[in-house]
């Protein structure tokens, strides 16, 4: 655990300070939800978040939490908890932060089962003073692993461009989009970052260049270099389960097509060979597959080829095109875009049973990518006229949106765990 | 009537080409002009300061540099092949030009699929401008996909500006 923090506060990289609010608007809910009490942690106060806040919103974004009010009780240790007064939950939380000499943050916390009336966890965090909302993030999912048995994405990140007129930054923030940092900004289009599978590197296309040139750059040391520069589009990363390689889409040699290269830089192989467009790449789980998108069979649809190239097959047939697959990360079913009747939704496919879910109704969804845990999908959406993120979860109930107070949201991805 | 059209062009064509010496300096006085072994130039050179080189005329349709496309399609369609050809054979007159054709495409779809379109329709003019006499190494192509759209708004009056090839001279 105290591992865990240490490696996440690395990953807070020099940074344009966080644009605060953003609005949040949750529609829908889990089949059961869980009534749930997070009580105001003892000290909170003094940081700069209250951590029992975060913790609540984490949780209610979830859609399987239904957050009870405590309504003024308010204990702080486990002898003060009285069950009687809890019955009408399942669960609470109780706990304390403290600010230590050396700045450091000291968070204690316990869940408590109301009906068994016992402690479900018990841990104490100390952290650097910065990092209150990344242990807020790490307590729900805590309680979230608790409760659904799957790994909680509340700490995980996400990556995305805000365009501002001429303006695009690259940003990088918590899931739930708020701790905004802007990686990388430019006064040219920025698209497409792929994170690498360890967290640590963003691959993503800019056109300083003139043209679309896929970069590299470390979140830790914020160190960047040209990854493909080939005359054409350099287009479409997407890294390889084992970090050793990554697919691209190159037009040097013509239309677009998915070439292999090593995160150096070295070891280019081209592995599509059609005229059509062949792009938008990304591997299965265990690095043996690639799904892509291609208009080869006349409109555009997702295929899946042995990553060392090979037979594609095609994959979808329902609409009028599909774009943008990704694989989810049990590898059982794929999210995209779906096109049809002029509108772009999001949906998973089942690669067993080949059904569709359609997952959203308002028919501008695009550019999809699952949580690391698989139970979410993050988006790009418009609200008036804005591009904004949102999310719904994978079995279409619970949807959200994330309006940031300025600029024009695109291109989201979900970030891995982090290890 | 393209035969008409292509005899009308050379006919341009070669009319700049002959024209050429008188090029951009205001003629009286400049001493380049002295040294420019082109006596034919010197005609029209008591009016205001020509441009000959039909780039630069407004009324030429080589003054048209923009290829529409329908949704999805990366076909030079009838309308536009005149102009793409007239640039053509400009130039393959000209070895010294070079152009760059920008593909675009409108934000339906993948921002990485019309990252593909934008270039397979900045190739289809590009084959065009080559077929019409120009060398394949004065024309290259980029495609900006739907990443710099000239008009902005979910309809088809913008998404139509937007499906575009330009032809840029450098």
């Amino acid at each position: 655990m105290v591992m865990r923090f240490i490696l996440f506060s690395c990953l807070v990289f020099a940074a344009l300070p966080a644009r605060a609010t953003l609005d949040i608007e949750i529609t829908g809910a889990g089949e059961h939800q869980i009534p749930i009490s997070i009580v105001p942690f003892e000290g909170e106060d003094a940081l700069a978040q209250k951590i029992s806040a975060v913790i609540a919103s984490d949780l209610k974004r979830s859609g399987l939490f239904r957050l009870v009010d405590p309504a003024g009780k308010a204990p702080q240790e486990m002898r003060d908890v009285l069950y009687s007064e809890w019955s009408d939950v399942d669960a609470l939380t109780i706990g304390s932060a403290k600010v230590l000499p050396d700045g450091r943050i000291e968070v204690k916390f316990r869940l408590l089962d109301t009906h068994k009336q016992s402690q479900l966890l018990g841990q104490s965090v100390v952290s650097k003073g910065d990092q209150v909302r990344a242990i807020a993030h790490r307590i729900a999912d805590m309680i979230y692993e608790k409760f659904t048995g799957d790994t909680g994405v509340f700490s995980t990140r996400i990556a995305y461009v805000n365009r501002e007129g001429q303006l695009n930054r690259l940003v990088v923030a918590d899931s739930d989009g708020y701790g905004e940092q802007s990686v990388l900004s430019l006064k040219q289009p920025i698209m497409s970052p792929s994170w690498s599978p360890d967290g640590s590197h963003l691959a993503y296309v800019t056109f300083e260049q003139g043209r679309a040139v896929t970069y590299v750059q470390s979140l830790f040391t914020r160190q960047r270099f040209a990854l493909a520069a080939f005359p054409g589009s350099n287009s479409a990363p997407a890294w390889a389960p084992d970090g050793k390689q990554l697919a691209i889409v190159l037009t040097r040699d013509g239309t677009s097509s998915i070439y292999l290269i090593r995160p150096d830089g070295s070891g280019l192989r081209r592995i599509t060979y059609s005229d059509a467009i062949d792009t938008e790449p990304s591997f299965s789980p265990d690095g043996r597959y690639l799904l892509f998108a291609s208009d080869r069979g006349g409109s555009v649809q997702i295929y899946r080829m042995p990553a060392e190239g090979g037979y594609a097959e095609r994959m979808t047939f329902e609409g009028n095109n599909n774009f943008s697959p990704r694989y989810s990360p049990d590898g059982n079913n794929f999210v995209f875009m779906h096109g049809t009747g002029g509108q772009f939704y999001i949906a998973t496919q089942d690669f067993k049973t080949r059904q569709i879910q359609v997952l959203t109704d308002v028919g501008w969804e695009k550019k999809p990518s699952f949580a690391p845990n698989g139970k979410i999908v993050l988006f790009a959406t418009e609200s008036l006229g804005r591009g904004i993120l949102a999310t719904v979860s994978s079995d279409g109930r619970v949807k959200q949106k994330m309006i940031p107070q300025q600029g024009d949201i695109r291109e989201p991805m979900w970030g891995p765990f982090l290890k | 009537m393209k035969k008409l059209m292509s005899v009308l062009l050379l006919g341009m064509l070669a009319a700049c080409a002959s024209d050429q010496p008188a090029e951009v300096e205001p003629a009286p006085a400049a001493p380049v002009q002295a040294a420019e072994p082109a006596p034919a130039a010197q005609a029209p050179q008591a009016a205001a300061p020509v441009s000959t080189d039909a780039l630069d005329d407004a009324n030429s349709i080589l003054a048209k540099r923009e290829t529409f496309f329908d949704f999805d399609k990366s076909n030079v369609k009838e309308e536009y092949k005149p102009m793409v050809q007239a640039h053509g054979q400009y130039l393959a007159g000209r070895a010294d030009r070079k152009v760059v054709v920008e593909g675009n495409a409108d934000e339906r779809g993948s921002s990485e699929y019309n990252i593909g379109l934008g270039n397979r329709r900045a190739d289809a003019v590009k084959k065009m401008l080559v077929v019409s006499g120009a060398k394949s190494d004065q024309v290259s192509v980029v495609s900006f996909g739907e990443e710099k759209p000239r008009a902005t708004g979910h309809n088809e009056a913008a998404w139509s500006q937007n499906r575009r090839a330009d032809i840029v001279y450098k």
